[in-house]
């Protein structure tokens, strides 16, 4: 029975990785750079699922370990000259010790303290990007296709400015990050983070550190989180303080909850969905940010299990 | 990128709130950023208090408090635009209007969202990030997105033998503090007060005893949010009314009631002075914004030492 | 031979009340021992102190000769000191499979590095074993919180059991169960004493006077009386304390 399981997830996610793929032969130009952007942010987002949706731990500071991955990747490219590999990797080591560290006090917080303090550390983040202006140049942003060298690989040049690589990157570090946390969702790991938030109490009593689960946790969503700010500001190439700002962590709860917290493909579809009312909205007035409002209020009042937690509720319940 | 622009435009108005004089000696450079600190913490007192008497008694953190704040200042700004002449009248007016409309907004509020969510902290919270979207996108969409002034209703100067000082803002930290003493009484000498702390030390009980638990929750909650919107009132004169203006009470609040220990009114006071003082000091001396990464890190310092805050509850 | 359990002066002050007071409560190995006594006894409390729940305020705990009053909650469970809750405290939503899965798992490996390499085919192996031994084998796929009460406490058993503990502690286990089940329970807490040594927190006499090896009774936070159930039964001081007579 268990092996199965696994089987169809395993089935499941390939496919929609494949699709993903496919899709790029298939949608015109616009979407075609949309489903890119939608991607990046959607690992932000699964990032943040791992925390909150199989932990239960509700940050509203996550903008800060975007940005921390943003700006380690975008300023080495800016300052540094590195390659956009290393400046991937740097990106996603910016995020997990951020994590590392903010982790170790503000998880001994619990309860809605844990949130203030988030959302506190992630404001003072952005202040901070603000403060030291000239150096990371947070309040105008800066671009970093100009200094960023074209990856060459097997004698061919592949630009990053080039719609191609550009959607093609975005996918693979959306397939690697579902990966990731598709294996966790499903492993014995994974359950006991589903344990912390379902009975913290009961979980310590069974013998386990939850303190280090929760911390495991966070430092994983740091770094999934700061791989998606990376990938952001090389592919997308612009890096500012606005990406740190409160709304960027308001975003990833916003797509979480819609797509269905603690579920593997949420994130995507909550990204996806949201992305594209936004982009509607904001196309004929300058208060789009009411619908992010609006949405927050009515899932939490109508439809606090999101849409595939509605779909493994009723069709699907091996979902991860 | 709008967001940067917005950004650039609120801390224009900040230079407005703090002006260091350069060519003044030490001295009397920190007395002016002890004054300044001062007005600071009596207005954030203010706002804390209404953050931390709806946590104590509810249990729930509301994200939307510092759109109320907004929503005074707002407000002000329609009643002496609205009504023009004496910037006195206006602002009187305004000082019954606006905690009266707020708090009928909050009552709305609790009524149509947090009830049906049975008061779950964490939905509560999503609730009220909704909540704060949607009242500041409105103001967007009716005021717009530019600061406006509002003309202090009472003009002079107090003359220090170094400097001049607003002699509206002495009047401003003298209200808060009046205000401060009113909700203090309140707590300890009316029925709604015993009902509150009943409530708080536990639900269950003080329902038992015929405490109409549902309506303290509702009129407490109004009450948080009329304490933020006289504070917003009173500030808009030295600060201009804009929509994005919430945040930063909000997130000063929040420092505020975490080093003081969530729930616990007498810590919100005392941390709010410590980081009032400390902010204006620093945004005198350096700048506002380092003043707010430094409260933030204070309060890391504060959680290593103590989890629940200083006056929190620390027992494990 | 040392005692599985020693407390020595122990003691747990809740604002002005005296919860549990000087307490010296020695357990030898194998044995099924009840604690008995009116309510707000301190029995709880005492069970809150040794599992880790709750900080002493003063004395000190062993466990198999080993000082762990200063252990948290999570460390004396990974070295055998098992609590069962009151009322019963499953994971509400999850299935019986994970449920058990999540006792078994900590079983095999102990840190958290470890579980990272855990094999579910071996949990699974330990999850059929220990349902199959309270009689769940059938409900292995279903939540946990739909299950009827008395289920739910077997549940909580099998989680037990595969944690293979060498200190269980039943906190008033027959609560709300029906004879039958009540009988059932008994049973399996005799299977396991072989290996296990069992404190059982109980109101229901024959219960107590059928498992007990040994009992304590506790009144006002401190210990009345201990002796074997006979001795404690004829024990008129004992019967007045605890019977209000």
């Amino acid at each position: 029975m268990i092996s199965g399981r696994t089987r169809r997830i395993v089935v499941l996610h390939l496919a929609i990785i494949g699709l993903l793929f496919v899709l790029q032969f298939v949608l015109p130009a616009y979407h075609h750079t949309n489903l890119a952007r939608i991607m990046v942010l959607a690992t932000f987002a699964m990032g943040y699922n791992i925390l909150f949706g199989y932990t239960g731990l509700m940050s509203l500071g996550h903008a800060m370990f975007f940005a921390a991955g943003m700006y380690g990747a975008g300023l080495c490219v800016y300052y540094l000259q590195f390659g956009a590999g290393a400046a991937f990797v740097l990106g996603i080591l910016a995020g997990v010790s951020l994590a590392a560290v903010f982790g170790l006090f503000a998880l001994r917080t619990t309860g809605v303290s844990f949130l203030i303090v988030t959302m506190m550390f992630g404001q003072a983040c952005y202040l901070t990007l603000l403060y030291f202006n000239e150096i990371t140049l947070g309040d105008q942003g800066f671009t970093v296709s100009g200094n960023l060298q074209a990856l060459h690989q097997a004698g061919v040049g592949f630009a990053y400015s080039d719609p191609d690589v550009k959607f093609n990157a975005a996918w693979l570090v959306f397939a690697g990050a579902l990966s990731i946390s598709t294996a966790i969702a499903a492993s014995p790991i994974g359950r006991v983070l589903i344990a912390v938030r379902v009975n913290e109490e009961r979980t310590r009593l069974l013998g386990y550190n939850t303190f280090a689960y929760k911390w495991l946790a966070l430092c994983v969503s740091g770094a999934i989180a700061g791989a998606a700010g990376a990938a952001y500001a090389l592919l997308f190439s612009y890096v500012g303080a606005s990406f740190a700002s409160i709304l960027y962590s308001i975003y990833p709860l916003l797509w979480t909850l819609l797509g269905g917290a603690g579920t593997t493909l949420g994130p995507l579809v909550g990204t996806g969905v949201m992305f594209y009312l936004i982009d509607l909205t904001s196309g004929w007035t300058a208060a789009y940010l009411f619908i992010v409002g609006g949405s927050l209020l009515a899932l939490v009042l109508w439809f606090p299990q999101g849409l595939m937690g509605a779909v493994r509720a009723r069709w699907a319940r091996w979902l991860p | 990128m709008r967001e940067v622009s917005r950004r650039r435009r609120l801390r224009q108005h900040h230079s407005l709130y703090a002006r260091p004089a350069n060519e003044m000696s030490f001295g009397p450079h920190l007395f002016l950023a002890f004054l300044e600190g001062t007005v600071t913490a009596f207005v954030l007192a203010l706002t804390a208090l209404g953050l931390s008497l709806v946590f104590g008694v509810m249990r729930i953190v509301n994200v939307a408090h510092g759109e109320f704040f907004m929503l005074g200042a707002v407000l002000a700004w329609y009643c002496t635009a609205l009504l023009g002449g004496s910037p006195m009248v206006g602002f009187a007016l305004a000082l019954i209007v606006a905690p009266l409309l707020v708090g009928a907004i909050a009552l709305a509020a609790d009524w149509l969202v947090l009830k049906r969510v049975d008061y779950n902290p964490e939905s509560t919270i999503v609730a009220t990030i909704g909540l704060l979207y949607i009242v500041q996108q409105l103001v967007l969409t009716v005021f717009g997105p530019e600061a406006r002034p509002v003309e202090a209703p009472i003009y002079f100067r107090v003359s220090f033998p170094w400097f001049g000082y607003s002699g509206y803002k002495l009047i401003v930290a003298a209200l808060s503090a009046l205000l401060l003493l009113g909700t203090w009484y309140a707590l300890s000498h009316t029925k709604l007060g015993l009902y509150m702390r009943a409530t708080q030390q536990d639900y269950e009980i003080a329902q038992a005893f015929g405490v109409p638990v549902r309506r303290v929750y509702a009129t407490v909650f109004a009450l948080g949010a009329m304490l933020a919107a006289v504070a917003g009132v009173l500030i808009v004169p030295v600060q201009q009314a804009h929509y994005l203006m919430g945040l930063d009470p909000l997130l000063l609040s929040f420092i505020v009631v975490i080093i003081g220990g969530l729930g616990s009114l007498k810590g919100t006071v005392v941390a709010a002075f410590v980081i009032g003082i400390s902010d204006g000091m620093v945004s005198v001396f350096f700048s506002p914004t380092l003043a707010k990464i430094l409260a933030t890190l204070l309060v890391a310092a504060v959680l290593v030492v103590r989890p629940n805050g200083l006056f929190g509850d620390n027992r494990t | 031979m040392t005692p599985v359990l020693a407390t020595a002066g122990l003691a747990k002050r809740f604002g002005g009340l005296l919860a549990v007071d000087n307490v010296y409560f020695e357990v030898p190995k194998g044995q099924i021992r009840a604690v008995i006594g009116p309510n707000g006894a301190g029995k709880t409390t005492l069970m809150g102190l040794i599992s880790g729940r709750l900080t002493p305020s003063a004395g000190k705990i062993s466990f198999n000769g080993r000082d762990v009053t200063r252990q948290r909650a999570w460390e004396r469970a990974r070295s055998g000191i098992v609590y069962t809750f009151q009322v019963t405290s499953i994971f509400a939503g999850l299935s019986c499979y994970e449920n058990v899965a999540l006792a078994a798992q900590r079983h095999l490996a102990r840190s958290m590095f470890a579980q990272v390499l855990l094999d579910e085919k071996r949990i699974s192996d330990r999850v059929d074993d220990a349902l199959r031994q309270v009689g769940l084998a059938h409900v292995t796929s279903q939540r946990a919180d739909s299950l009827p009460y008395g289920h739910q406490r077997l549940l909580e058993v099998a989680m037990s059991l595969a944690l293979e503990p060498q200190l269980l502690i039943l906190d008033e286990p027959t609560q709300g169960l029906a004879n039958a089940e009540i009988d059932t329970l008994c049973q399996h807490v005799r299977a396991i004493t072989d290996s296990v040594t069992v404190v059982i927190i109980e109101h229901n006499m024959p219960v107590v006077l059928e498992l007990a090896d040994c009992i304590t009774v506790m009144e006002r936070g401190a210990v009345l009386a201990e002796g074997e159930p006979a001795q404690i039964a004829g024990d008129t001081q004992v019967q007045r304390a605890y019977l209000g007579t």
